[in-house]
This record gives structure tokens, C-alpha cells and sequence, in this order.
């Protein structure tokens, strides 16, 4: 993947036409930037230890309302936790999720996609069936069943978005490797002797990718949500580990007294999925070699 | 002694039961141009598609054989027919906008064959690449080379595409309409081309066409195709002096005539398709029993 975004890069060099990096990648790319930085550097660049508890200092509103308490940038919660710190290791956490559910689903989904689009017949019929069942299950019904049987914590969210959502993928990429395998390069391709199998990873999977970078960053944003409501009602990573989803369901109870409990999380969460579906529309409008 | 391409009696059909191609039997030999007219849906490139063994997933060889090179593909392992397909015939495809793989630059796509099977160097299959490009008139090659398909226009993907059939010096290639995609003023040099080429490297040629005009042009001999029967095989000059099958005279009646515009528009009879359909009824009835 890496490699042939690359390699339009380096097209863009030679042929000395230079689009402009749109507005929308800039922007959605440096909040997701920024959010990686701080989920990554989030014990040394956190003001406060956010489990400390100070019930002397709850609900302390933020920086520019009159009543702040410096150090506490965006207030405190109820039970007197710095809301900056909570959110910049809630990020952590929801990026891990995002980036681990986010590839594991992409890599099983096409997979299996792009095997029932191109060998149809058997494979086709039984995957596209269990697509039918499972897309009969309303996914936060599910995600919610799912944790339940198999227990909470971080391996269980990721099994639970993987397993509800490789249909996005499978359908997708199934549709668009039929729509490929019809074309006549792939004739071409096989009068040129090569075999099914190396026609498919060469020629058809190039030409896929616009397709499953999009649904990767798309699937990233929806694992972040998922993982938002899966926290939300308790069902996440054990209750004291911040989540954005968690400060959310606690920001609600004190809505009058403290908004900015409930206000700041919803922030990050609005901002980090549309960043993400936003990015993966963006690379696909620069990079995609049909579309420009 | 066998043609280079030699079908005998191929039966082609769907899944479903309909047939496609009705025992068809052909000779294209080395060096030879042999050109396949017809109306759409006759079975024209289905015949080049069997050959090559490209057929849509929902139509099957159902008997018959395909002699290439004097030795029967049908009888081959579906590898094996692969290899030896790879090696001897190529493809010059209907539609240069589809027939190029939109991810991957040119220069590959043309040297794929030689490196692929021919086990030639990287840089040998470069240099000829390089050189092919040229021959079929591509100013600055090594700039096409690296190009991807979309930045070209038609005609020059319909050139690569004809350097890339020549490639690896094929005994056999099929043009399933190679011109149907182009306008007029680059058909015309796309076919003075195609000409050049064969005659240059003595390849046999399978070209198909509806276009009646434009085998006159490069053909050797002639097949005309009706509801995958061929209902009329001779030499380009007797056929353009003297048709011997009233569907041949009907279709040459047909093509407009630019020295004579006040004719209009010449239907095929409705005596000549009654003839035709009595010939299917009896072909069918005669191969059931």
C-alpha cells in the first residue's frame, strides 16, 4: 500500500503537474497527527495523573472561565480527574483500538472479498449468504451481545469490531474486484500466461487499493465510535482506565454543573471519525490515478 | 499438413443450454491474415476467445478441437494450455481503455510476457520494448514507458497495445476489433499498422471485424459468421468480385456506398435470414440426431 502511494508520489515529481494538497487532508491529517502525538507521549505530557482523584478540586470549570485553578487546562470531573489528562490517555486508547480493529478488519474482509469476487461460484455463494445473515444483526446490538459473552477488555473490542464489521469490506471490495475481473486487462493478462491466483494479487489488488483506503480510514473512525459507545455503557477496558466513551457517560450526570466533562470528549470523538473518513476520501481524490 | 491454427468442428455453448458457436472449422496459417466478419452477436470473438482460452465463465467448449502449432490445446491441462498459449499467441483487445491495467505503467505491461515466460532479462526486454514502441511509431518511448495508461490518449494505448501483442515474436495473434474504439482518421493508421507489423514479423492473424470495409483492407481470406455458423469461407478478392452465399451478397449490399448517397440504407431480405434460419434448423436437427 505503502509502496504505490509512493510510487504516484514520485509520478507527481516527474510529470511537474503538482495538485494542490487540498485544504480537507491538511486539516483532517494534522488533527490525526496531533492525536497520534499526544496519544503517544501521553504520560509525559499529561498536567495531571488521571486517576488521581481530589474531591477538594472537582469540578473545577476550564482555563478562561472565572473559578479555574491553573494546571487544570480543561477542568476536572466530579471526582476531581483533569479532563485533559483523561482525554489524552482515552486517546490512546481509542487509536489503539482504531489502528489494530481498523487493519485486521480491512485484511480479513478484502481478503475475503476479492476471493469471492474474482474465484465466484462455491466460494462467492457461501460468503455472500453469511454476509446476508450477518448484516441482519443490528452491529451495536451485537458489539453489545458479543462483549458480553466473551468478556470485557481491549481484545475482546477489537474481536467484537472485527467480527461485525468485515462485511463493509467484503462487499465492497467483492463488487469491485467483479466489476475488474470483467475488464480486458485481466484477459490480456491471462493470454499472457499468467495464473488465476498471480493475476489477482498483481493485477486486480493494485487496482483495489483507492477502494480499501478509504474503507480502512472509514473503518478506523467507526472503530473509535464503536469503541466510544462499547465504554459508554460500561462494557469497555475495566471502569477506572479513562475512555472517552466513559467520560462522556459520566460527563452526562453532572451536565448542569460541569459541562465541560461531557463537552471537551465529544469534541475529540466528533473531530477524530470525521478526520478519519475525511482523510481516506482526500488520499483517495489525490492519489487515485483514474480519478485525477 | 496441418494449418498453424487449425478449429475443427468447435462447438461452443452456455451453461444454460444455448448455442453459441456451431461447429465451427477454420485454417489461419503463418503468415496469413484470416478475417471474421459478422453481425454483433454472430460469435466472432468468441471464437478468438476460445482459442485463447479466455472464455466468459458462463459458456463452455462442448466439442471439437483447436490445433495450434500441431498440437491440440483442448487435449492440454488448463496449465499447461496456458504456457503454450503464452508462449505462441497473443491478444490485441477490442477497447484500449480497458485492455490496460490503470494501476501499473506501461513499460511492465509490455515486458510482463518476455520476462514472464520467455525468461529474458530485465533490461533485454526493456531495450525491446523500447524498440517495439518505435516500430509502432511512438515518439519518445522511454517517456511512454513510464507512463500510466490514463495519461495517454486512445490511439496511443492502442498502439501499446499492438507493441505489446508483437512483443515476444508470437506465431499467432487474434485482433478482436482492434479498431472499433477509434475514430475514423486513427483507425486508418492503426490498421496500416496492424499490416506492417504482420507482414513484418510473418505472423499468423485472426481478425475479427464487422466492418466489411476494413477487411478489405488487411485480410488474406474471409469467414463470414451468421448465429455462430459460418455460412461463407473464401478469398478476399473472390469474395469482394463474387459472393457466393446470398447473406454475403446482402451484407456487401448493406455497406454504405460514399460515391452513391441516394440509396439509403439497404435491409438484409427477409427471403436471405428465412434461408439462413432453415440452414440452423437443419444443422441443429442434423447434430441432435
Amino acid at each position: 500500500m505503502l509502496c504505490s502511494i509512493q510510487s504516484y508520489a514520485m509520478r507527481d515529481t516527474r510529470s511537474e503537474i503538482r495538485p494542490k494538497l487540498g485544504i480537507r487532508l491538511w486539516l483532517c491529517g494534522g488533527w490525526l497527527f496531533c492525536l497520534v502525538l499526544g496519544a503517544l507521549f501521553a504520560p509525559w505530557i499529561s498536567p495531571q495523573d488521571p486517576l488521581a482523584q481530589d474531591l477538594f478540586a472537582a469540578r473545577l470549570p476550564p482555563f478562561w472561565v472565572a473559578g479555574s485553578e491553573p494546571g487544570f487546562w480543561l477542568g476536572t470531573d466530579s471526582l476531581g480527574r483533569d479532563v485533559l489528562s483523561r482525554m489524552l490517555h482515552g486517546a490512546r486508547l481509542a487509536l489503539i483500538v482504531a489502528f489494530i480493529a481498523g487493519t485486521l478488519t480491512c485484511l480479513i474482509g478484502s481478503t475475503l472479498g476479492i476471493f469471492a469476487g474474482y474465484y465466484q461460484g462455491w466460494a462467492d455463494r457461501v460468503i455472500s449468504r453469511f454476509i446476508d445473515i450477518w448484516m441482519a444483526f443490528p452491529p451495536v446490538l451485537f458489539a453489545i451481545l458479543l462483549i458480553a459473552v466473551i468478556g470485557t477488555g481491549m481484545t475482546s473490542i477489537i474481536i467484537a469490531i472485527i467480527i461485525i464489521d468485515w462485511t463493509r469490506f467484503t462487499r465492497v471490495v467483492r463488487a469491485e474486484t467483479m466489476s475488474q475481473s470483467v475488464m480486458d486487462y485481466i484477459a490480456s493478462a491471462q493470454v499472457a500466461g499468467r495464473g488465476k491466483f498471480s493475476t489477482m494479487v498483481s493485477e486486480i489488488l493494485p487496482n483495489l487499493l483507492p477502494t480499501i483506503v478509504v474503507l480502512l480510514s472509514l473503518e478506523m473512525g467507526i472503530a473509535v465510535i464503536v469503541e466510544a459507545i462499547l465504554s459508554f455503557v460500561n462494557l469497555s477496558i475495566s471502569t477506572d482506565s479513562p475512555t472517552w466513551g466513559g467520560m462522556i457517560a459520566e460527563g452526562r450526570i453532572s451536565i448542569h454543573q460541569a459541562w465541560w466533562v461531557l463537552v471537551f470528549p465529544l469534541i475529540a470523538l466528533f473531530l477524530t471519525v470525521l478526520s478519519f473518513s475525511q482523510f481516506g476520501e482526500g488520499l483517495k481524490d489525490r492519489f487515485d490515478p483514474v480519478l485525477r | 499438413m496441418i494449418a498453424y491454427l487449425s478449429i475443427r468442428n468447435l462447438s461452443v455453448s452456455l451453461s444454460n443450454g444455448p448455442e453459441i458457436l456451431r461447429s465451427i472449422s477454420l485454417d489461419v496459417d503463418a503468415g496469413e491474415v484470416h478475417g471474421l466478419v459478422g453481425e454483433s452477436g454472430a460469435g466472432k470473438s468468441i471464437i478468438g476467445k476460445s482459442v485463447l482460452g479466455i472464455l466468459p465463465r458462463a459458456m463452455g467448449i462442448t466439442s471439437g478441437e483447436i490445433w495450434l502449432d500441431g498440437v491440440n490445446l483442448l487435449s492440454l491441462s488448463v496449465a499447461q494450455r496456458r504456457r503454450r498459449i503464452g508462449a505462441l499467441a497473443a491478444l490485441i483487445p477490442q477497447d484500449p481503455l480497458t485492455a490496460l491495467n490503470p494501476s501499473r505503467r506501461i513499460g511492465p505491461q509490455i515486458t510482463r510476457r518476455l520476462v514472464g515466460i520467455l525468461g529474458w532479462s530485465k533490461s533485454a526486454a526493456q531495450a525491446r520494448a523500447l524498440e517495439l514502441l518505435k516500430e509502432v511509431h511512438i515518439e519518445n518511448p522511454e517517456h511512454v514507458m513510464r507512463s500510466y495508461p490514463h495519461e495517454l490518449s486512445g490511439g496511443m494505448r492502442q498502439r501499446v497495445l499492438i507493441a505489446s501483442a508483437f512483443a515476444a515474436e508470437p506465431k499467432l495473434i487474434i485482433a478482436d476489433e482492434p479498431t472499433t474504439a477509434l475514430d475514423v482518421t486513427v483507425q486508418k493508421q492503426i490498421l496500416r499498422l496492424v499490416g506492417e507489423m504482420q507482414a513484418r514479423h510473418r505472423t499468423a492473424l485472426l481478425f475479427v471485424t464487422h466492418d466489411l470495409g476494413v477487411v478489405s483492407k488487411v485480410c488474406d481470406h474471409l469467414s463470414v459468421l451468421y448465429a455462430g455458423m459460418i455460412v461463407e469461407k473464401s478469398q478476399m478478392r473472390s469474395f469482394f468480385a463474387a459472393p457466393s452465399h446470398p447473406y454475403s451478397r446482402a451484407l456487401l449490399a448493406a455497406s454504405p456506398k460514399y460515391d452513391d448517397l441516394s440509396g439509403g440504407l439497404v435491409p438484409v431480405p427477409q427471403a436471405v435470414i428465412d434461408q439462413l434460419d432453415g440452414e440452423i434448423t437443419a444443422f441443429d436437427k442434423g447434430s441432435r440426431t
